[in-house]
């Protein structure tokens, strides 16, 4: 057996302190170590963007990175996306809603590099989401609903909110469910 | 059974799926998410030659290597499997031969992965080499040795010949015959997520299995069969699927593999394939070499037509027998053709197996015979959408092949992207090097029969309602990321006036719901639709009965609205759902209720006439433009216009998202993906090996490549669906080919009868056109295939009953029949 080597890095705002594999990859040390499942993988060799998280606020793919170069590092996941409250950030809220995730596969690396676009440019046009998202594969919605879905989010992360959603209808209703429905 | 009268609750509104939350938060947990404790991991071994005899193997050193607990190969697995009954040509580890490069032959079960990983290569394999065949020609040509010892003879799996009419002729009493031949390249459905499963043992003894399949109830069987243990111990759940498309619709050897190590273990084994493993599991597009001979009227009404499709079909059976008919089944459905011959011939190949890829069998032929009705418009100076709209068949036809034509909304669907890509104005008109095409086509709303021959229900829906006014629906529908759990909860939820997020949704789970064959055939949304109708329908009536008990009002007043049992004439009148689910249990006892669907028999009652019907076909049209660069050949495609006739859209932003995916998909067959394979130099091995088993090679489009998509659904309800809807997952992605072909004949005047249609085989077209020969690139010649004499089945108008009248089995029956009378 290998022998394990500590590791001590933040992820997601939280301290972690573990003993992994020196051979092992972010990608594994998140899923496999951590329980961190939300990460997916789709190749494991850097072609599908399936794996992207945030390293120091950078888009990485983690299945390239080996996980002892994240050492006092921060690293950001999906898990880590929406506030601490529950609440989901923008770009969830725009992709549930728009059709932006259809199997959700590729959805958490598309989220996080879509995240890393909006924080330094609140208002791309649609060539810059493109570009940005060129390195995440996506099979299933032919990449137009998610242009649209990190339009809304942009919208909305500017107080904008340009598509409004069916489920509004129901909490007009005035069924109690319905409110603390909408909370959730 | 369907209601295609106007819902007013959450049908036809966009809303977001039941699901979405998960997915956007990284928590759908698919089958490599699930971690359970001890478990060990499997990985394959598999084979390094293309075809072989395996005279030995040896595993000794691998078995006692470290971290190991078990290494199992072909000797543990006497039962062959395989998806359809009459192909049971599997093992889950090879036993006698090895057929392709990746072929499993060994399995290693350790403690870890990277334990297993290294184990592999202690195995010693000694294989005696055999002639590999890398095309269906050299299959054709080279009867021996045999790839497999089953099949019609040499290496031919299956041959097919129908003859509804006599085409000869029609053919000869045709204004003009058109004779093209085509050809489709093979290409993989690439999902991003890589099949995985783990099994455990139950404390029990039983087994769970966790798996990304589309279809638990056929895996459930073979597992059954192969482990040769009970069904009823056996427990599937299908997870989510990370895609689908048609390549997790067969039962896998390594899902056997770990199913059979965790009961010899007594603890879970998990395999999580890698990407190039994906690609031997294939199950894709069949390369598909085709000729059309066609006769038509000089007004272009199509008198007959004659197809006849030569497979690549890889080195097992899959789908295949089925995926050789649909090459020819659904020709008719579009068009009128009032005569039709069909002849098929599938061959064994030394590659990785060819099976149902979105559109299953289908895009072939409708890429050839869309590029040639726009080869048919230009000779007789006909508009290929005029052409198309006199020819487009008539609702509630029954077509020369005997499918039952219902709602048809391809006139419709045509005239829209006329319109909206101004095609009267531009087509043949933009500058050199700028070109539109117009395609359609149709496809199944499911598969009107099973894999396996049984008269049970095709999808069942059970609800159980409580006096938390909760209401779960079970069903074995899978999750494919189609949005088929939205799909469930959506009509439940319109018939009991409830949110769909009031509703708890468990799917693909053999011990907790009722069977659904499964996703594919594009069936899910009619089948279990339907299903879902007829439970929600009883559940609404046992409410709708204590309610109006209770309130005094005739229960065929009430309303089912807003988390709301209300009285219409009067809708202060009412009681809460939940106050009406408690009404209801105290009268009735605990509530529960079931729902089944199953198809209506078909017309078609000819031997084979069974691939082909569906309860009612989606139809799509759609224009492509194309910028060509002469130069190079490369192919910009700026936008692309699409309209699709999908009954009625239950939920339009998961549609919409169907109908864009399906071009996405499209464009990328159409342009660049292709599974291709090379022989390696003799000195090294000479094998057939694949030429890009990887994601970075196996080009697809990217988000730079994919054009503007226009989309209109057009609702024309179908009383065959739910609330009217028909499919809409596969159909759109078939006329993306041949509108692409078309495009660019319009752009730069080649024909490109060959997909994918890349740079270098544009530049060729040029190349010849500008010696003076024809601009056009594609395959020269059909082969002379020996097909078997013809089943005759005269058209309905011709006198015909939908049986042939030169079936020997029937009429030996027929014989038999009257000597009992």
């Amino acid at each position: 057996m290998k022998s394990l080597v500590p590791l001590s890095f933040r992820v997601n705002g939280e301290p972690v302190e573990a003993a992994v594999a020196p051979y092992k990859t972010l990608l594994e040390v998140l899923r496999e170590d951590l329980g961190l499942t939300g990460t997916k993988h789709g190749c494991e060799l850097g072609e599908c963007g399936a794996c992207a998280v945030l390293l120091d606020g950078e888009p990485v793919l983690s299945c390239l990175v080996v996980a002892r170069a994240c050492e006092g590092r921060t690293v950001e996941t999906v898990e880590g996306l929406a506030g601490r409250d529950g609440a989901l950030h923008p770009l969830q809220e725009a992709f549930a809603d728009l059709g932006g995730s259809q199997c959700g596969y590729c959805t958490p690396g598309i989220l996080m590099t879509a995240k890393h676009l909006l924080d330094g440019n609140p208002s791309p046009t649609r060539d810059e989401i493109a570009d940005a998202l060129s390195g995440n594969l996506c099979r299933c919605t032919g990449y137009n609903q998610i242009f649209e879905s990190v339009e809304e989010a942009a919208a909305r992360l500017r107080g904008e909110r340009r598509v409004t959603h069916d489920d509004e209808h129901w909490a007009k209703t005035g069924d109690p469910l319905a409110a603390e429905v909408r909370k959730r | 059974m369907s209601q295609p009268g106007s819902p007013r609750n959450t049908i036809g509104r966009a809303r977001r799926r039941v699901d979405g939350r998960a997915k956007v938060t990284g928590q759908t947990r698919f089958a490599d998410d699930v971690v359970l404790p001890r478990t060990a991991h499997c990985k394959l071994l598999r084979a390094s030659v293309p075809h072989a005899r395996i005279r030995s193997i040896d595993v000794s050193a691998a078995a006692s290597a470290p971290g190991v607990l078990l290494v199992l190969t072909g000797a543990d697995f006497p039962i062959p499997f395989g998806i359809l009954p009459v192909s049971q040509d599997e093992h889950p580890l090879c036993r006698e031969k090895v057929r392709f490069v990746g072929d499993p032959v060994a399995a290693v079960i350790a403690a870890d992965e990277a334990s297993a990983a290294e184990a592999l290569a202690l195995i010693a394999v000694d294989y005696e080499a055999l002639p590999a065949r890398a095309t269906p020609l050299e299959a054709y040509e080279n009867p021996s040795p045999r790839i497999h010892e089953y099949g019609e003879e040499g290496n031919v799996h299956k041959r097919v010949s129908f003859r509804f009419g006599d085409t000869d002729e029609a053919l000869a009493s045709s204004d003009r015959v058109f004779d093209d031949v085509f050809f489709f390249q093979g290409n993989t459905h690439l999902p991003i997520e890589q099949h995985a499963s783990i099994a455990a043992p139950d404390p029990d003894g039983k087994l769970t299995i966790w798996s990304s399949t589309q279809v638990p109830h056929y895996l459930h069987r073979a597992l059954s069969r192969a482990l040769e243990i009970p069904a009823a111990h056996i427990r599937v759940i299908a997870a989510p699927n990370g895609g689908g498309f048609g390549g997790k619709t067969d039962p896998f050897n390594h899902e056997i593999v770990v199913a059979r190590a965790a009961m010899i273990l007594g603890r879970p084994v998990k395999i999580a394939l890698n990407r190039e493993e994906v690609f031997y599991c294939h199950r894709g597009r069949h390369p598909v070499l085709m000729r059309f001979r066609t006769g038509v009227n000089s007004d272009g009404t199509i008198q007959a037509m004659h197809l006849q499709t030569f497979i690549d079909g890889g080195a097992y059976g899959s789908y295949g027998v089925a995926s050789t008919f649909y090459t020819g089944a659904l020709q008719t459905v579009t068009y009128r053709i009032p005569r039709y011959r069909f002849e098929a011939c599938r061959m064994f190949t030394n590659k990785p197996p060819c099976g149902p890829k979105r559109g299953h069998g289908t895009p072939q032929p409708r890429f050839g015979q869309e590029v040639q009705l726009d080869k048919i418009a230009e000779a007789l100076a006909l508009d290929p959408a005029e052409l198309r709209l006199k020819i487009v068949e008539k609702p509630g036809t029954v077509t020369a092949n005997y499918m039952q034509v219902r709602t048809i909304g391809l006139a419709e669907c045509i005239r829209s992207v006329v319109r909206r890509s101004g095609w009267a104005e531009r087509f043949r008109h933009l500058p050199h090097g700028h070109g539109l095409g117009l395609a359609c086509s149709s496809y199944l709303s499911g598969a009107g029969l099973p894999i396996y021959w049984n008269k049970l229900p095709h999808s069942g829906v059970q609800l159980k309602l409580d006096r938390s006014g909760g209401v779960t629906a079970f069903c074995g529908a899978t999750e494919v990321g189609q949005g088929s759990d939205d799909v469930l909860v959506n009509i439940v939820a319109e018939i009991l006036g409830i949110h769909p997020f009031d509703i708890r949704c468990v799917t693909g789970d053999t011990d907790l719901t009722p069977v659904d064959l499964g996703s594919y055939s594009s069936r899910v949304t009619l089948m279990m639709g339907n299903a879902a109708i007829e439970a929600a329908d009883r559940a609404r009536d046992l409410l709708a009965r204590a309610v109006a008990a209770k309130l005094a009002v005739p229960k065929e007043r009430l309303v089912f609205s807003e988390r709301r049992v209300f009285d219409a004439s009067e809708p202060g009148t009412g009681v809460t759902f939940q106050e009406a689910v408690i009404l209801a249990e105290a009268e009735f006892g605990t509530l529960g209720t079931t729902g089944s669907y199953t198809p209506p028999r078909s017309p078609a009652r000819y031997k084979g006439g069974g691939v082909g019907p569906s309860p009612t076909y989606s139809y799509t049209a759609c224009v492509v433009e194309a910028h060509v660069d002469p130069a190079t050949g490369w192919v910009h495609v700026p936008k692309i216009w699409i309209a699709h006739d999908i009954g009625r859209a239950l939920n339009p932003v998961l549609a919409r998202g169907q109908v864009e995916g399906s071009v996405y998909m499209g464009l990328g067959e159409a342009l660049m993906e292709e599974q291709v394979f090379r022989r390696l130099p003799p000195k090294l091995s000479g094998a057939l090996v694949h030429k890009f088993p990887s994601m970075l090679e196996y080009k697809s489009p990217t988000s730079l490549d994919m054009p503007e998509v226009d989309t209109e659904l057009i609702e024309i309800p179908d009383p065959a669906g739910p609330f009217g809807a028909k499919e809409v997952g596969q159909g759109p992605l078939l006329p993306i080919m041949p509108a692409v072909a078309n495009a660019v004949y319009d752009a730069v005047g080649v024909r490109i009868d060959e997909v994918p249609i890349t740079p270098e085989k544009i530049v060729k077209a040029l190349e010849e056109k500008a010696k003076g020969k024809p601009g056009r690139y594609g395959p020269e010649s059909f082969p002379d295939i020996a097909f078997p004499e013809p089943m005759l089945v005269p058209p309905p108008w011709e006198g015909g009953d939908g049986n042939a009248t030169n079936d020997p089995e029937r009429k030996r029956s027929a014989k038999l029949a009257d000597k009992s009378a």
